[in-house]
């Protein structure tokens, strides 16, 4: 599904990633953990095509095919789909009316037809359950007024929506409470197919707890210092990220 | 750099799709302007004498008067004696009875701007939610429809010549009662050389069934374009007004300056909507449109209530000013507004609020566009006069820019002389941000869809102000207009 390899990355002649290298294969779902600033979200961005980024190093393949080459939005039809930290507002523009657009653009490309607004508003009530949103979500502006929780069950949905193959969840669990993120957690684990694949970037464990992950890595000052199971999240949460640091400083290699 | 992207480039060079000239020929008089040029107008229209005496008046107001100079844009000199006054369809001396003996050329020029005058008068009492176009084709009208639906409501509805030979006593009692003769250098040209425009009379207590209205058009080189459109709505009627305008593709500016004037009895209510989209010129701005209007209604009666609407994205320059006198009490004026300013387009536009009365009340809701080079402002007036006791304004006044070689200006002039009065003014800008494009990119979005959905979703307290049919018409402009806005 997804090989990165020896992703090198600059943002305005600073160095982030230095050396990533990442297999993730169908079905899977891959944690990123690591520290502030070891560029975590920078990975995110850069596979998801945010400008503002230098790739000086290295490839991404995407089924096959170099990602970094193509087009933000060609990368989203095609299956890519960021569920964004801090997810923006658009004011005057109703959910709903993103989400029609968003479907029917992956759906071209697809080679599907577009859906006319019975079939999509059928379609979509069915995905409104998965995150507990009612009706009335569709018709807000998007984000706008909306609480932490509920920009986030937003990104969620429009996961659901698109149906992506590749989900990258950017810091999903920031700013949840507990039961907005079990209501999160929810709707990812039943998007959780043997066809479609995930990253969680995260800082924290607590997410791993409702979202069990195959793999997990540890990301340190650019570089991938540990990967493991699910039990060196917990490991990393006991011991704290400061005992990475000097693991990566001795050189650890990565578990199995 | 293998991720960058650049969001505006598949928007560049498109051109614009209204740009075509229908080859008709035309009787036009020679260039230039002195009384007998009018004597000529008034002689070929068979006007009755007053209107006569109506434009030499004005005429001579127009000579001792000068071009404003305080609004915000720049335009090379106007020749007015190089422009030609009078221009109509040669057909005019055999006036088309009914569409089949329209030009069809004209007819097809109707079809590509998407008017389809023969559909409309098929389904004419059919049902109710029709359309009636009164359509100027340069200055003369040459086809109504759906004048018996309206006839018999007792709405008199077409050219504004033929209800000069129909209605005489109604013109000469509100002709020039809005917007005087002497009010602006642009009316006062208007009122002397005026073409042909629209006329509807709304009896008494009737509500117009349905929406009005009257696409113009632009289609011959060098003529000024001057309608002239007066309604009516007389105590406790209802009219709904749409006012659309494309215009072919011309290489020399075309000055147009219209006049429109509205006149609401007590009880009644006015509203009138205008998705304005003449040519903007090319990228630098050769060629476009000038369009100099003055637009204001009159709520004369109590409880009366008029509400504009416009969508202005065409033009080389637009100086625009739809306003509201409000001297009856209790009457209520509204004014929606979205300017979008692309490549070298220039907008000063907005509104007067005049508040006479008590308790009137107004609301401004204006929503500027700028992009490429384009320059937008806002002006507007909100006056309470003396004896205008409660009188309340709400202005809302939001800039939206696109790219970094445009600007927004806001000019809110505010005048109370009655301490009871409440004024509010809230002012924006703003920038689309790269975050919001990426966010839409990410669904899948192309930049231009991105950028379309976002500034329409900045409009939508104007758009849902306009009749169904239009504000679908007006967001397909707004992503037409803002094509190329950034390079």
């Amino acid at each position: 599904m997804l090989e990165i390899r020896n992703l090198c990355v600059e943002t305005d002649g600073k160095p982030i990633l230095k050396g990533i290298n990442l297999s993730v294969k169908a079905g899977e779902v891959h944690a990123i953990m690591g520290p502030n600033g070891s560029g975590k979200s920078t990975l995110a961005h850069v596979l998801s095509g945010r400008d503002g980024y230098e790739v000086t190093a290295g490839e991404v393949l995407y089924q096959g095919v170099d990602l970094l080459d193509r087009a933000p939005e060609e990368r989203a039809r095609d299956g890519v789909f960021l569920a964004f930290q801090y997810p923006v507002e658009i004011p005057g523009v109703s959910n709903v009316y993103l989400l029609k657009a968003a479907l029917n653009a992956v759906r071209k490309q697809r080679g599907e037809e577009e859906l006319d607004a019975m079939d999509f508003m059928a379609y979509v009530r069915e995905k409104l359950k998965l995150v507990e949103m009612d009706e009335s979500f569709l018709s807000r502006a998007v984000n706008q007024g909306f609480s932490g929780g509920e920009k986030k069950r937003n990104e969620i949905l429009q996961m659901a929506v698109l149906e992506p193959r590749l989900a990258i969840l950017d810091e999903t669990d920031s700013g949840l409470d507990i039961d907005a993120l079990r209501i999160v957690a929810g709707g990812v684990n039943s998007l959780r197919t043997p066809e479609r694949s995930m990253i969680l970037v995260t800082h924290y464990q607590r997410l791993l707890d409702y979202i069990v992950p195959d793999h997990v890595h540890v990301l340190a000052n650019g570089q991938i210092v540990r990967s493991g199971g699910r039990e060196l999240a917990l490991e990393l949460e006991e011991k704290g990220y400061s005992w990475i640091n000097q693991a990566g400083a001795a050189g650890g290699e990565a578990r199995p | 750099m293998t991720t960058a992207t650049d969001p505006y480039h598949a928007l560049v060079n498109r051109e614009y799709s209204e740009g075509f000239v229908t080859d008709i020929e035309s009787e036009t008089l020679p260039p230039g302007l002195d009384e007998d040029v009018i004597r000529v107008i008034s002689a070929k229209k068979k006007e009755p004498e007053f209107l006569l005496n109506w434009r030499l008046e004005a005429f001579r107001h127009w000579q001792t008067m000068r071009e404003p100079r305080w609004a915000s844009v720049h335009h090379a000199p106007i020749d007015y004696q190089a422009l030609s006054y009078y221009s109509a369809p040669k057909s005019d001396a055999d006036r088309p009875k009914s569409l089949d003996e329209v030009d069809p050329e004209l007819l097809r020029t109707y079809e590509k701007l998407g008017i389809p005058l023969r559909e409309q008068e098929m389904l004419a009492g059919v049902i109710g939610g029709n359309v009636a176009v009164d359509a100027v084709f340069d200055s003369v009208s040459v086809a109504t429809t759906f004048k018996k639906t309206l006839a018999e409501k007792g709405i008199i509805f077409g050219s504004f010549s033929e209800a000069v030979q129909t209605h005489p006593e109604l013109i000469e009692q509100y002709l020039g009662s809005v917007v005087p003769v002497g009010d602006n250098f642009f009316a006062a040209l208007n009122s002397a050389v005026f073409s042909d425009g629209s006329f509807c009379y709304v009896p008494k207590g009737v509500r117009c069934p349905m929406e009005l209205s009257t696409y113009f058009r632009i289609n011959q080189a060098n003529t000024g374009q001057f309608e002239r459109t007066l309604l009516i709505a007389d105590e406790g009627s209802y009219v709904s007004y749409l006012e659309g305008c494309t215009a072919p593709q011309r290489d020399e500016n075309q000055l147009h300056a219209a006049v429109v004037e509205l006149v609401a009895l007590a009880d009644a209510e006015i509203k009138y909507s205008t998705v304005q989209n003449w040519y903007p010129g090319d990228a630098e701005g050769k060629g476009g449109i000038y369009n100099f209007v003055t637009k204001r209604g009159d709520c004369r009666g109590d409880r009366a209530k008029i509400s504009w609407t416009q969508v202005e994205t065409g033009s080389a320059i637009t100086w625009k000013y739809p306003s509201c006198v409000l001297r009856g009490n209790d009457s209520i004026g509204e004014f929606y507004s979205v300017a979008l300013t692309n490549n070298a387009q220039q907008a000063d536009t907005g509104t007067k609020m005049i508040h006479l009365g008590r308790n009137t009340s107004s609301t401004i809701i204006s929503k500027g566009i700028s992009a490429g080079k384009g320059h937008n402002a806002y002006r507007g007036l909100v006056k309470v006069g003396k004896g205008a006791e409660g009188a309340r304004n709400y202005t809302q006044c939001d800039s939206l820019l696109i790219g970094d070689k445009c600007s927004a200006h806001t000019f809110p002039y505010i005048e109370v002389q009655n301490p009871s009065a409440s004024v509010e003014h809230e002012a924006t800008t703003s920038k689309i941000s790269d975050d919001q494009l990426f966010y839409c990119m990410q669904r899948g979005l192309d930049a231009e869809d991105a950028v379309s959905m976002i500034v329409n979703g900045f409009c939508k307290e104007v758009f849902r102000e306009l009749p169904m049919e239009f504000a679908v018409e007006a967001q397909k402009l707004l992503g037409i207009s803002l094509e190329g806005s950034v390079g």
